[in-house]
């Protein structure tokens, strides 16, 4: 049985829409017909334990299973009207348009004005490349630490200081989504609570939706939280219900720390 | 680093605050306007502070709502915990206030129709300490001055000394003249709700000290003296 919520958006417009959404691993089916709807410039926090499928639902956002070997992926995926999935739609302008930061910082081995030069040039940008590179760090407050030292390379940059410029690398290209998938696991705690404010101060401009084994982090920087169990959507509602009032049992019980 | 940290969590903690101070405005006012109908036996003030009181009732909700998400939301910790949960107390108190205040109007407005009785200081003297004790009580909560909130602690033993006197006073009273029992009985229920309200001006107090040096000193504990 799909689950359906019918949640406010908090007066925002759909950006994302799933309906019947399964994914498969070869026999092995890991996501079993979700059904979520993503609002425009909020946050959406998937949350569930370990193998609940939540990072393979997040990769069904941007076609990003696509690249993952015997995955095969069922149901609709609708960004804009458009599903994702229909015949004809190219997978490398979907990721352009919703964007994913990683678990590792994943910098290329080039310098710091590269990294965030890149994905502009390669959709051969014609504007002014200085200009969307400062932006780019402002925008994943990255800037202020590293406006005198552009050319260093990436790989000169402590752990959180990689990922944000990762995040300004994903906003360089303009998408209108971000997919973060655990951004903030491999990060010490100052460093993570940089990447939450960061989520906080981006949702005014971008859809993001965030996969976290950490419970207290979705509460914290989401509005919006679903709760996946062996690959089924259990729950899905505003951050706050979840937290405070959820209405499934399974949900209470994990939320509680009694399973999971 | 442009961003503070936390500051969409501080954000939320400001407003919250910002509802218990304007919860507070009110209730000093209609405690202030309350004991001088009281005083003056005015008919006319029951209606307004009756109004004043549901919006107070409001802003109570408002900030049960708002302390549960932040708790179940944000894990605060320290002072911005005790932040959290006095705030929550004092919202109580501060509710609670205004229903006594709303209990003196109303005595004062079935009072108005009644054969007066002669002017009673006592009731002059503890209404004026009552709202000495609340603005101080609040003054203290905003400006974290556990010194002045222990003042108001002391101050409410004059507060229950006076209930006394005006009980016993108005005892006399009824037993002298039958025909000023009415009155009386409504001046002796104005008395007590005064006195709640010192005593929940006390909590207050109590619960300001508990937020600045997260030290207990309710009932006796610690006593009051800041290195006892």
């Amino acid at each position: 049985m799909a689950n359906v919520y019918d949640i406010d958006l908090n007066g925002s417009e759909p950006a994302l829409e799933a309906s019947d959404v399964s994914v498969y691993y070869g026999a092995k089916q890991a996501v079993q017909l979700v059904s979520l709807v993503v609002p425009t410039k909020q946050v959406v926090a998937l949350i569930g334990p370990s193998g609940c499928g939540k990072s393979t639902l997040l990769r069904c956002f941007n076609r990003m299973n696509d690249l993952v070997a015997e995955a095969r992926v069922e149901g609709r995926v609708d960004f804009r009207g458009q599903d994702l999935y229909a015949e004809g739609i190219d997978p490398v302008e979907v990721r352009r348009r919703i964007g994913m930061v990683f678990q590792k910082p994943n910098p290329f081995p080039k310098s710091i004005y590269d990294n965030v030069a890149f994905g502009p040039k390669i959709n051969g940008f014609r504007g002014n490349l200085d200009e969307l590179v400062e932006e780019s760090l402002r925008q994943a407050a990255l800037w202020d630490e590293v406006s005198d030292r552009l050319n260093d390379s990436a790989y000169a940059l402590s752990g959180g200081q990689q990922q944000r410029l990762c995040i300004a690398r994903t906003l360089a290209v303009k998408p209108e989504i971000v997919l973060m998938d655990e951004p903030a696991s491999a990060l010490d705690p100052i460093a993570t609570q940089r990447i939450e404010e960061l989520i906080y101060e981006l949702k005014k401009e971008y859809t993001i939706v965030i996969v976290t084994h950490n419970m207290q982090q979705a509460a914290r920087i989401s509005d919006f939280t679903a709760f996946l169990y062996m690959g089924e959507l259990i729950e899905y509602g505003p951050t706050e219900t979840i937290f405070t009032n959820p209405r499934e049992e399974r949900t209470e019980a994990y939320v509680t720390g009694r399973f999971g | 680093m442009p961003q503070a940290p936390r500051r969409h969590f501080h954000d939320d903690l400001d407003t919250l605050q910002e509802r218990l101070v304007e919860m507070a405005g009110i209730v000093e006012r209609v405690v202030r306007q309350a004991s001088q109908a009281a005083l003056e036996r005015d008919p006319t003030a029951a209606e307004t502070i009756k109004d004043a009181d549901d919006r107070v009732d409001e802003l109570e909700i408002e900030i049960d709502e708002r302390v549960v998400e932040l708790l179940a939301l944000q894990q605060p910790m320290a002072s911005d915990l005790r932040q959290i949960i006095t705030t929550n107390k004092i919202s109580n108190d501060l509710e609670r206030m205004g229903d006594h205040a709303v209990n003196i109007s109303s005595a004062a407005n079935r009072m108005a129709s009644m054969p007066p009785l002669p002017e009673i200081r006592e009731l002059a003297e503890m209404s004026e300490i009552v709202q000495e004790m609340v603005s101080d009580a609040l003054a203290a909560y905003v400006s974290r001055n556990a010194a002045l909130a222990r003042m108001v602690c002391i101050t409410d033993d004059k507060v229950d000394d006076l209930r006394r006197s005006m009980y016993r006073i108005l005892v006399t009273h009824m037993l002298e003249d039958p025909t000023r029992l009415g009155g009386a009985l409504e001046l002796l229920l104005i008395s007590q709700n005064l006195e709640r309200i010192a005593d929940l001006a006390t909590n207050v107090s109590e619960d300001v000290v508990f937020l600045v040096e997260g030290r207990t000193i309710k009932h006796g504990l610690g006593a009051l003296g800041p290195d006892s």
